[in-house]
């Protein structure tokens, strides 16, 4: 059967293991994480028709874990490529999950039992899993995962506890990594994006000042699924917060850091405002921006409603400093006003949003020498052919949604169903 | 007498926290006909799904009922659960209870509680009378069309004989390439126009699959998908072109700019496409004002175009680079260069001593006469003042706008378009490139202005869907369609002018005059069955007696409850 490699269970990488299966290929869907869905999962809603986000992905997870030409390898990794095209052997490392997967039920007993509490990666640190864990409710696959890290049996053989409640017998500390092999013709990059750390530009106190979140966060505190249950608080004493704001472009478009857009926070900062403003009547949402970027389909629109109906007061400044006020809780922001009479303000939040620079997501550079494909200067895959817009330096491989640079969720699913139809090109037609 | 499971979902908080989901569970076990009731904290999840399937088995279920979100994107996965417990699909009855109840009545939890068991009610005796539908098939022709010879309809052509399809391209002018036509470079890499397109039409070129059909346009679309009939017209007059789907990617054209900034009047003032054919002729001029934003983000055009900041950045910088002396302004009111290359664009262009000012609507720039030349009049926020700026050249970045026979093309192919007049497309986040339409495809600027790199990869990415089905061969047609009975039916023909898809056409059968439903065209609306005077069409899944089972559930109820 003819067969292709899609690197990355998130968006892009769903689409494009959908189009590819319902093509009539049969395709191996490698996800680093327990779970497919990616970043997409963990949104709250989408701009700019505030659809559920998690509401419109499910299915498709879902899709591709039924369907009959999709093999989904979860927590796996592409170890290693060998061959050319059209005949790569892709070997894909099943990583040890402790858990016997054709007899886990997912049905929760040994979460309930674990006695170890680690910060929990979907919830962006906001709230605490199991070593033993379901990545979130709608997982696929449904499946629980030993965190090895954290696990005690597993660390010093001291525990046991989920084995033994585990009625299904699908506990076992013994399990080993896996090797799979895979021959393919075209393999398919969608490793997505991670926010850069911005805790290292100590001028915007995250990490210290409590009220000081990530945009991804706050999705999550926005989230009805989330760690407040939907309800808008800040971190330092759980109140509702009165005053929001935002700060566009941490660590983008900056040349100390990374100068590129990353093209997807100007209109999520929009969004997470009417969001936050909808839990909260009467919030009062402030975005720091340098350019308004609302270039798609309803995007202007959408800021507008956010500006007309909602309130958002929308300035254009870069905050200098942020500071923690007397007593621990809300944020005080400085920044200059424009213009020659502009001055600086300090300025009393209760709540500060920061929007990080989105960078490639963890381990695309040892991807990148594993396939042996080129990386732009800021580290995103290179797909330097403008006629060929997915192809990656070398034939066969190609690359969609964020890894290949900036993008938001309509341009990466078609980005996906284009690097589809490359594939598909590739390996029907041959050497073109 | 029916064995009905009925499950309700918490949707985590989403519909528990206003719904109290238990109590519907309760009131749903004393429905008639109902053998099982449960909840489920995601009833969309695999641990959901999972044990939707095991109750179907251990109670012997034979009709579900699910009260949850939307049939829009979930009813495809619970019919699939139904179906690989051994039920058929068509037995299964979703109930809104988000939507329609639990986000609306936030805020009023026992009226949504008691608004719920209704909704649950009324699925549940529309359950009891569902019967089961067994799907049809209709074979796929083998070949595709392309109307437009643009950028994006290249890219879709292309890759579409790549995977070996046949495809009719059709173009209404006398070239290929679009837009792409009256350009020097394209994209922030600078790439030659004219070397693209060529190497794009190369590649069709070669395929003995692709038949390009120039200065044609396509006058009739008649079929479904998997079997349109497509009439292309062009100077030998008209052919018709079996195709199993239509890929849309009629482009888009600069807006004529209605006298702003004394375009019209004084002849230095020109548009983006103006100022490319100058490039292309050798000309540098030396004294430039763009202005970006001219007839959008603005009441009345609201939209920015997406394209004209880039478009301006790279034509800024290719004359601020032609002379060391040049004075070149951009006026604009962001600058919207979105990613990597074009914020690269960006700096380049600033880099290059090209002079960026930030207007605001309420206060845009003034083009005045100067002698034989122009000047432009700007507010510096900066500077907190009005400056003086002579030109040679004043460049509008105008929107693009959609072409003029759009609403054509919308009404051949019974496609949307938005208030703009860009063609909608089925789902904003998640279908970019599919119409509601089955087998009818958008790409590129038709959609919403995009650059060459969106283009080419939108055209390919159409290109993938409408080969799934003409690879497979086959698509499957949905049991949910009107039906007739001909013994009812006077063969008055008002079905025929009611139904929106032209599915339905009177034939003769058996000597006697009915309406026949073409089910692969029919998309279950149901507009003929309200159309029909005698009765005589019903819809499966919506018939007359489940609909009437449903009101007399809900009175019953209300009645109950009022008691």
């Amino acid at each position: 059967m003819k067969r292709a490699v899609v690197i990355g269970g998130g968006i892009a990488g769903i689409q494009a293991s959908l189009d590819l299966a319902d093509r009539g290929f049969e395709v191996h869907l490698v996800e680093k994480s327990p779970s497919i869905g990616g970043h997409m999962a963990q949104l709250d809603k989408t701009f700019p028709t505030n659809d559920c986000s998690m509401c419109i992905l499910s299915p498709k997870m879902i899709m591709c874990a039924d369907h009959a030409n999709i093999k989904l390898h979860t927590y796996s990794e592409v170890e290693g490529v060998s061959g050319d095209f059209p005949k790569f052997k892709v070997t894909i490392k099943e990583k040890a999950r402790y858990v016997d997967v054709t007899k886990c039920t997912g049905c929760g007993d040994c979460i309930a039992k674990c006695p170890v509490k680690v910060p929990w990666e979907f919830e962006e640190g906001l709230a605490q899993r199991k070593a033993i864990y379901l990545p979130f409710p709608q997982a696929v696959p449904r499946k629980v995962t030993i965190d090895g890290d954290h696990c005690r049996m597993i660390q010093s053989k001291k525990c046991g506890v989920c084995k033994k409640v585990c009625q299904a017998g699908a506990i076992d500390y013994d399990q080993k990594d896996r090797y799979v092999e895979v021959d393919t013709s075209a393999i398919i990059v969608a490793t997505g994006f991670e926010l850069m750390d911005t805790s290292v530009m100590s001028q915007y106190c995250l990490g210290v000042c409590k009220d000081v979140v990530t945009s991804l966060q706050l999705e999550r505190i926005l989230s009805a699924s989330g760690p407040t249950g939907g309800h808008l608080a800040r971190p330092s004493d759980h109140q509702e917060p009165k005053k929001l704001a935002f700060v566009q472009c941490v660590g983008s478009r900056d040349s100390h850091t990374h100068g590129y857009c990353s093209s997807v926070c100007c209109m999520y900062a929009t969004k997470e405002s009417i969001l936050a403003r909808e839990h909260a009547p009467g919030l009062e949402a402030t975005i720091f921006y340098m350019d308004m970027r609302a270039t798609g389909k309803g995007f202007q629109e959408f800021v507008s409603r956010a500006r007309q109906n909602y309130g958002v007061r929308y300035i254009r400044s870069r905050p200098a400093k942020v500071q923690s006020p007397e007593g621990g809780s809300g944020v005080l922001v400085s920044y200059e006003t424009r213009g020659l009479s502009g001055e600086s303000v300090t300025e009393e939040f209760d709540m500060l949003v920061l929007c990080p620079a989105l960078i490639p997501s963890k381990g695309a550079k040892e991807l990148s020498k594993t396939l042996g494909i080129d990386l732009d200067e800021d580290g995103f895959i290179d797909t330097p052919d403008l006629a060929r817009p997915v192809d990656t330096s070398r034939k066969g491989i190609l690359a969609c949604g964020f890894i290949s640079g900036p993008i938001d969720i309509p341009d990466s699913v078609s980005q996906a169903s284009a690097a589809a139809a490359r594939a598909a090109e590739l390996i029907e037609g041959g050497d073109r | 007498m029916t064995r009905i499971g009925v499950f309700i979902c918490h949707c985590g908080h989403n519909i528990a926290s206003t719904v109290n989901v238990e109590e519907v569970v309760e009131y749903a076990k004393t429905l008639p006909g109902v053998a099982y009731a449960g909840h489920n904290l995601y009833s969309c999840s695999e641990e959901g799904l999972g044990s939707i399937k095991r109750s179907i088995k251990e109670n012997d279920l034979d009709r579900v009922v699910v009260a949850a979100c939307t049939p829009r994107t979930h009813e495809p996965l619970f019919r699939r659960a139904c179906e690989q417990a051994g039920i058929n699909k068509y037995l299964f009855e979703f109930v809104n209870i988000r939507e329609h109840c639990s986000w609306i009545h936030a805020k009023e939890p026992k009226e949504a509680t008691e608004k719920a068991k209704k909704l649950v009610a009324m699925g549940v005796a529309k359950a009891a009378l569902l019967k089961p539908q067994t799907e049809g098939e209709s074979a796929v022709l083998p070949a595709a069309v392309v109307i437009g010879g643009g950028l994006s309809g290249l890219a879709a052509t292309s890759s579409l004989v790549e995977q070996d399809i046949e495809t009719h391209l059709v173009e209404i002018t006398d070239r290929l390439g679009g837009l792409l036509c009256d350009v020097t470079t394209v994209g922030p890499e600078g790439k030659d126009a004219r070397a693209l397109i060529e190497e794009m039409v190369r590649r069709i070129e070669a395929s003995p699959k692709a038949h390009i059909h120039m200065k044609a346009r396509v006058s009739e679309v008649k079929g479904f998908i998997g079997n349109f009939e497509v009439t292309i017209n062009d100077c030998d007059g008209p052919v018709k072109v079996p195709a199993g789907a239509i890929i849309v990617a009629t482009g888009t054209r600069e807006l004529v700019p209605t006298g702003e900034y004394g375009f019209g009047r004084y002849p230095q003032v020109i548009t983006q496409l103006d100022l490319e054919k100058r490039l292309a002729k050798g000309e540098r001029p030396n004294r430039v004002v763009f202005i970006n934003c001219v007839g959008s983000r603005q009441p009345g055009r609201e939209y920015c175009s997406r394209v004209c900041c880039n478009v301006t950045l790279k034509n800024a910088l290719k004359l601020a680079k032609a002379s060391p002396d040049s004075r070149i302004h951009v006026i604009h009111r962001d600058i919207m260069s979105s990613g990597i290359a074009a914020e690269k664009l960006y700096k380049e262009t600033s880099d290059s001593g090209v002079k960026f000012l930030r207007y605001g609507l309420e206060s845009p720039p003034e083009v005045i006469g100067d002698g034989d030349g122009v000047k432009v009049l700007v507010f510096d926020e900066t500077l907190d003042e009005t400056i003086h700026l002579e030109a040679d050249l004043v460049v509008l970045a105008v929107p693009m706008v959609p072409p003029d026979d759009s609403e054509t093309t919308a009404k051949l192919l019974k496609v949307p378009r938005d208030k703009f007049g860009f063609f909608l497309e089925a789902h904003v986040k998640l279908r970019p490139v599919e119409f509601a339409t089955d087998g009818v495809f958008i790409c590129g600027s038709a959609r919403w202005p995009v650059s060459a790199r969106e283009c080419i990869w939108q055209g390919m990415a159409a290109a993938a869907k409408a080969s799934i089905p003409i690879k497979e061969g086959k698509v499957v047609i949905q049991a949910i369609t009107a039906e007739v009975d001909p013994d009812k039916c006077a063969a008055c023909g008002n079905c025929v002018l009611a139904c929106p898809y032209e599915a339905i056409e009177i034939v003769e059968q058996d000597g006697r005059r009915a309406a026949k439903v073409n089910e692969a065209q029919c998309k279950g609306c149901g507009t003929c069955v309200a159309a029909c005077h005698n009765d005589a069409i019903s819809q499966k899944g919506f018939t007359s007696n489940q609909l009437t089972a449903m009101i007399d559930a809900l009175v019953k109820s209300a009645l109950e409850a009022s008691r």
